[in-house]
């Protein structure tokens, strides 16, 4: 497994900026649009994952996680099924949003270009989130609505797709029980070589700085085991090396103390 | 008529009124009604087809209906005998020493619970006002109202809420009707004679049979038989039935009636006369006795063998044949027998001769102060001696002749009396005395109550267990420490040694029973088996005046001999032993030890033959006393061992999940969220973790016969040693402390599920699978025996979690929906199940195993034993039974009786290990001198 972590959410920030971070986030005039570039360690072969990694943000806030309304995602006709979706259900002018709730409002919204030797990566985003989600939980016939007026939070939606189509929204929508997360934001089909240098153009949006998170973009491929995570590694060499311990131990104890 | 009585009181033993008739029928005006005309609600009629009456006391509930019944014939009131049920009275609620100890560790639980939710709830408003706010997304509003403060905390009760299982109410009440079912089915506990099967009327309590410390036991019904038989007599000085140990095959006898010596015949007529037995005529020509007294059966049945038949008793009139001749008397007046007086006596007129005499029977020192001046009452006096020193119970016989006019006087002042309202029973005792005095005593008789089989193993056993044996019977002295010998209850000298408290005034009673004490508290230190003996006099003073002494006594010692005691000084020693935090039981068979029963932490009744009033009023009833060895040792042990799981391991499984939810909490910025959804969280508790533990109610630990075996193991139960606060600690520490399970199962959970992969309900079902495999594997670690049931409710348990949520995740509406088949198909999902096992099992097998195999106690050991399937090593190499020699001296106090009365033999058959003790070369050791024997006991008692 090759994993490439690249945090972004300093560098991003013109250095004239880098005082006031979230006065240059919140501010729609400024220029957000940033590169960086690094080099492939190891061969990667397709498919290649690209993560967004998202720290100290808590999807797993109570007022947040309940923040939204499955029935309105999944069928048109439930449009008005706004109550759970406090307090972001309505607009101003009581029309119902469609998607409702925090969640959906908070869309992250960073884009990201890839490049590889000047040519431009072609970056997958279809069947990134759970087929089940597509098929069942978002409806084919349910349009956002209202989506984004008023106080914006994150990434507008094109109210022309039905939000089955709307990978981005899906895959945000599964929350994260931990503050430290990964989300899928496409896949790239091309193996990439050891030394390529990759050029990635940021469109830096998504306001982390008023809660000092950060933002990182990850690159991994993944084995059967699921990403790169030491862990299990790790504990499964702690458990047998106490186990063994154990072992002699009681070994020993019985030699000398039947 | 017009019916007057008291108020409805609490003793449903007695009822004082009066009939009083208007004026039509002025020839009887008042006529008294005592309990004799009264039908208790629910009894059944007998030996009549119909009784006609009068409601009284029919309160709200048709609780305390007495029903006032008269039927007059020949113009007098007259009392038909009918089977008297008692009704329970008002039964205390009883609870057991473990539901304290839970509803104590529930408040602990909530004590802790409270403090979590405060310190939680107040980071959780720091965070909030640090953090939270400047957290864009969760669009915290600028200005809230004060009681926004409240719902973080709020959140955290809701999610500590679980902390607390409710489950374990309803599984436990579950529980419990199990146990008692068991002990309802149990085939060893059937009374092979009358085929009664034991009963558990309390479902409530089975685990503090487990914890008994003292047991109190009525002696006549309950250790013995309660089958009287006549055996000898001493009548005018002369012995009978000596030789033979049956006075009704003494020849001498026989002569002397067939020569019609006069105090032979009077003796016979006191024995067929004075007493309440009803004869009744069966189908086939003979004649049935029903007695309520069972000494009074066994004397009318010896006097019928005797030629002395009691042949009819209509209403007043009683029929005797004699010799072929009927001879009748009219009974004038019952002077009934009360445990105060001690005796009881007739006025008869001989319809023959008409003269009237009182015929009066009763305990030696009821009647023999009161012979008439002349008289030598000392070979009396040397009779009742002997023959209670053979167990034996004693009564005795007197007679008096009354003159015509003496007895009007005196039958008015005893109607006088009967009529009253208020002290009746006293005034009644007052007037009876008044005509009880000159009596010409005419002998004593014998009468034998048989040892119940078993009795002595049972004694034997159950003291090895670690409980104190208090006998309280109103036996007299002698008869109650020759029993006590005979059944294991005392040790004859030198091993044991025998102090009496006694004497008759305050400073006699003082000064004995502070020489008794300190007697005791010099011997504590020896292995000498020291008991002591009480009367109920100078009980009655000791409980009075010296309460701190005596109870400081009780403490002392682990036996004690109660004789003469009333039921209400029965139900004061109870009290007195649980005012001292001792578990109590209480066994007895008859009416007087309702009280006791009542009283006791545990009551156990037995089924006998003075009927059910025990039985009824008790907790537990059992056929026969040997029976109480089971219900101790395999009922209340097995049950104090799984609830003690039980309970705690239903504290333990909902600490385990909350202590998970408490930790996402940190993680999920102390905003209360729930990792586990609502669904999940209830089949936690209600079914993937309450079924497994419910088999463990047909788990046992160690095999019957082992338990039986090896009672020194119960002690484990006695302090509760399987559930208190710091075995509590232990299960409430596993979750916590050794940071196994739940930290376990969530690190582990949360980290193998991190980044990419973590996704909310992914993590919760990971974290959730999690605990159901410790769960599973815990319950199989702590599962001793495990039969089909077990593996099928741990492993299916295990496979039903996973059917359940397969359901769950097929249903697109569910919160859940694919998510157990995504999970079921990801390797990482099953190899974080076997760290989280590994993980979370590995240092608790390692740590059992160790003390398994270092630091074992007595259970393991006895484990291992069984699970070699040799034999069983002794258990006195690990702890030295003190009481290790008593063995070879207890067939000595068997012996005693058996050299006289071939009737103990049962004992001995029952016992071969006693009899392996002697060796084969020795058997008629067990005939060597019994008076020998008998000297030293008396003088044991007499130098105390």
């Amino acid at each position: 497994v090759v994993e490439i972590v690249d945090q972004y959410d300093n560098e991003c920030i013109p250095k004239d900026f880098r005082d006031n971070k979230v006065e240059f986030i919140k501010n729609k005039l400024t220029n957000k649009s940033c590169t960086r570039t690094f080099t492939v360690p190891k061969q990667m072969k397709s498919p290649i994952f690209i993560y967004y990694q998202l720290e100290n943000f808590y999807q797993n806030h109570r007022r947040y996680v309940k923040s939204r309304s499955d029935k309105q995602l999944q069928s048109k006709k439930n449009a008005a099924h706004i109550r759970e979706c406090k307090p972001m259900g309505e607009t101003d002018n009581k029309d119902p949003i469609i998607p409702c709730g925090l969640i959906a409002w908070s869309l992250f919204n960073d884009t990201y270009g890839f490049s590889v030797k000047g040519k431009d990566l072609k970056v997958n985003k279809r069947d990134i989130a759970w087929g089940s989600d597509k098929n069942y939980k978002f409806g084919a016939d349910v349009f956002p609505k209202n989506f984004q007026v008023g106080d914006v939070g994150g990434k507008s939606l094109n109210s022309s797709i039905p939000l089955s189509e709307q990978e981005d929204l899906i895959v945000w929508m599964r929350t994260a029980a931990l503050s430290t997360f990964r989300k899928l934001y496409g896949k790239i089909e091309d193996d990439l070589q050891a030394n390529d240098v990759i050029t990635v153009v940021i469109e830096n949006n998504y306001n982390t700085y008023d809660f000092k998170g950060t933002k990182s973009l990850v690159l991994s491929t993944t084995s059967w085991i699921g990403g790169k995570n030491d862990f299990l590694g790790v504990t499964f060499i702690t458990i047998g090396g106490i186990c063994l311990f154990l072992a002699i131990t009681f070994i020993l104890l019985y030699v000398i103390k039947p | 008529g017009v019916i007057e009585c008291p108020g409805p009181d609490k003793d449903i033993r007695r009822f004082d009124g009066n009939l009083r008739l208007l004026p039509p029928f002025i020839d009887n005006d008042v006529c008294p009604l005592t309990i004799k005309n009264t039908i208790l609600q629910s009894c059944y009629l007998r030996n009549t087809e119909w009784a006609c009456g009068v409601a009284v006391y029919t309160g709200k509930k048709g609780k305390w209906i007495k029903l006032v019944w008269w039927a007059h014939y020949l113009g007098k009131c007259y009392s038909n005998e009918t089977k008297l049920g008692m009704t329970r009275g008002i039964p205390e609620p009883k609870l057991t020493a473990v539901d304290a100890m839970i509803d104590k560790l529930t408040g602990a639980i909530f004590v802790f619970q409270i403090v979590v939710v405060i310190v939680l709830g107040t980071a959780g408003n720091v965070w909030k006002d640090t953090e939270a706010r400047k957290q864009w997304y969760v669009l915290y509003p600028q200005e809230f109202p004060w009681y926004e403060l409240l719902v973080i905390p709020l959140r955290f009760e809701l999610l500590c809420s679980i902390m607390i299982p409710i489950s374990i109410k309803v599984s436990l009440d579950l529980v419990k009707s199990l146990y008692a079912k068991f002990i309802d089915w149990d085939y060893e506990m059937i009374d092979p004679e009358t085929d009664t099967p034991s009963h558990a009327t309390n479902t409530a309590i089975s685990e503090d049979l487990a914890q008994v410390e003292y047991i109190l036991t009525d002696k006549t019904g309950t250790l013995t038989e309660n089958r009287m038989i006549f055996r000898r007599c001493c009548i005018g000085g002369i012995f009978y039935g000596n030789e033979t140990g049956d006075a009704l095959k003494d020849v001498g006898l026989l002569n002397a009636i067939t020569s019609g010596s006069p105090d032979v015949i009077r003796f016979l007529t006191v024995m067929a006369v004075c007493n309440t037995v009803i004869p009744a005529k069966s189908k086939a020509g003979a004649i049935l006795y029903k007695a309520q007294s069972q000494d009074e059966e066994a004397l009318v049945h010896a006097a019928a063998q005797l030629h002395m038949v009691l042949v009819n008793k209509n209403a007043s009139i009683l029929e005797i044949k004699f010799n072929g001749s009927v001879l009748q008397y009219e009974i004038l007046e019952t002077l009934e027998f009360t445990s105060d007086r001690k005796r009881m006596s007739v006025v008869v007129k001989d319809c023959h001769s008409g003269n009237i005499s009182l015929l009066s029977k009763g305990a030696d020192e009821a009647i023999l102060p009161y012979a008439h001046a002349g008289q030598q009452t000392r070979t009396f006096v040397e009779a009742v001696e002997q023959y209670s020193q053979l167990g034996l119970r004693t009564l005795c016989l007197a007679w008096r002749e009354v003159e015509e006019d003496e007895y009007q006087e005196w039958s008015l002042m005893f109607k006088e009396a009967s009529s009253t309202l208020i002290d009746r029973e006293w005034r009644i005792a007052e007037v009876c005395q008044r005509l009880e005095h000159d009596l010409k005593v005419l002998g004593v008789t014998a009468i034998e109550d048989r040892l119940q089989d078993g009795v002595p193993e049972t004694i034997e056993t159950l003291r090895k267990a670690g409980i104190n044996f208090w006998m309280l019977t109103g036996d007299k002295q002698n008869t109650a420490i020759q029993i006590a010998l005979s059944c294991n209850f005392i040790s004859p000298e030198p091993k044991g040694q025998l102090l009496s408290i006694d004497g008759k005034t305050e400073d006699e009673v003082c000064r004995s029973l502070e020489r008794v004490l300190l007697t005791m508290r010099i011997t504590t230190s020896e292995p000498k088996d020291v008991a002591f003996v009480v009367d109920g006099w100078a009980l009655e003073i000791a409980l009075k005046h010296y309460r701190k002494a005596f109870t400081e006594l009780a403490i002392l010692s682990r036996t004690a001999i109660c004789c003469r005691v009333t039921p209400s000084q029965k139900a004061q020693l109870v009290e007195l032993l649980k005012s001292c935090d001792y578990r109590t039981l209480a066994i007895g068979d008859g009416g007087n030890d309702v009280r006791m029963i009542q009283k006791a932490d545990i009551g156990v009744g037995i089924s006998g033959r003075e009927g059910l009033q025990a039985a009824r009023a008790a907790d537990y009833s059992i056929g026969k006393f040997r029976f109480l060895k089971r219900l101790i040792l395999v009922h209340g042990r097995y049950s104090y061992n799984r609830t003690a799981f039980l309970s705690q391991y239903s504290f333990y499984k909902s600490l385990l999940i909350c202590f998970i939810q408490i930790f996402f909490s940190f993680i999920s910025g102390l905003s209360g969220t729930s990792l586990f959804n609502s669904v999940s969280l209830m089949a936690y508790n209600v079914f993937y973790t309450s079924i497994p533990v419910l088999v463990s109610t047909i788990d046992k630990d160690l095999s019957e016969g082992t338990v039986m075996q090896h009672p020194q193991i119960l002690f484990y139960c006695q302090a509760g040693r399987l559930l208190n606060p710091s075995t509590f600690a232990g299960w409430f520490g596993r979750p916590l402390f050794h940071g196994r399970e739940a930290i376990v199962a969530f690190v582990i959970s949360i980290h193998v599920y991190a980044y990419e992969k973590s996704e909310m309900e992914e993590v919760s079902m990971v974290a959730l699978s999690g605990c159901i495999w410790l769960q599973a594997f815990v319950v199989a670690l702590e599962t001793n025996s495990f039969t089909v049931f077990q593996h099928l409710a741990i492993w299916g348990n295990l496979v039903a979690f996973y059917i359940i949520n397969w359901i769950f995740s097929a249903i697109p509406s569910s919160g859940m929906y694919t998510i157990m088949f995504r999970l079921c198909s990801q390797p990482s999902y099953w190899i974080t199940m076997f760290l989280i096992v590994a993980a979370g099992m590995g240092p608790i097998v390692a740590l059992k195993y160790f003390r398994y195999t270092y630091r074992a106690s007595k259970i393991n050991i006895l484990q291992q034993a069984e699970r070699m399937g040799g034999p069983i090593l002794s258990l006195g190499t690990i702890e030295p039974q003190p009481r290790a020699i008593e063995k070879d001296v207890a067939p000595l106090s068997i012996t005693q009786p058996r050299s006289r009365s071939p009737v103990y033999e049962p004992l001995l058959s029952d016992s071969p290990n006693t009899r392996r003790s002697f060796g084969s070369g020795t058997p008629f050791d067990f005939f060597q001198s019994p008076s020998r024997l008998s000297s030293i006991y008396s003088r044991n008692c007499k130098d105390n």
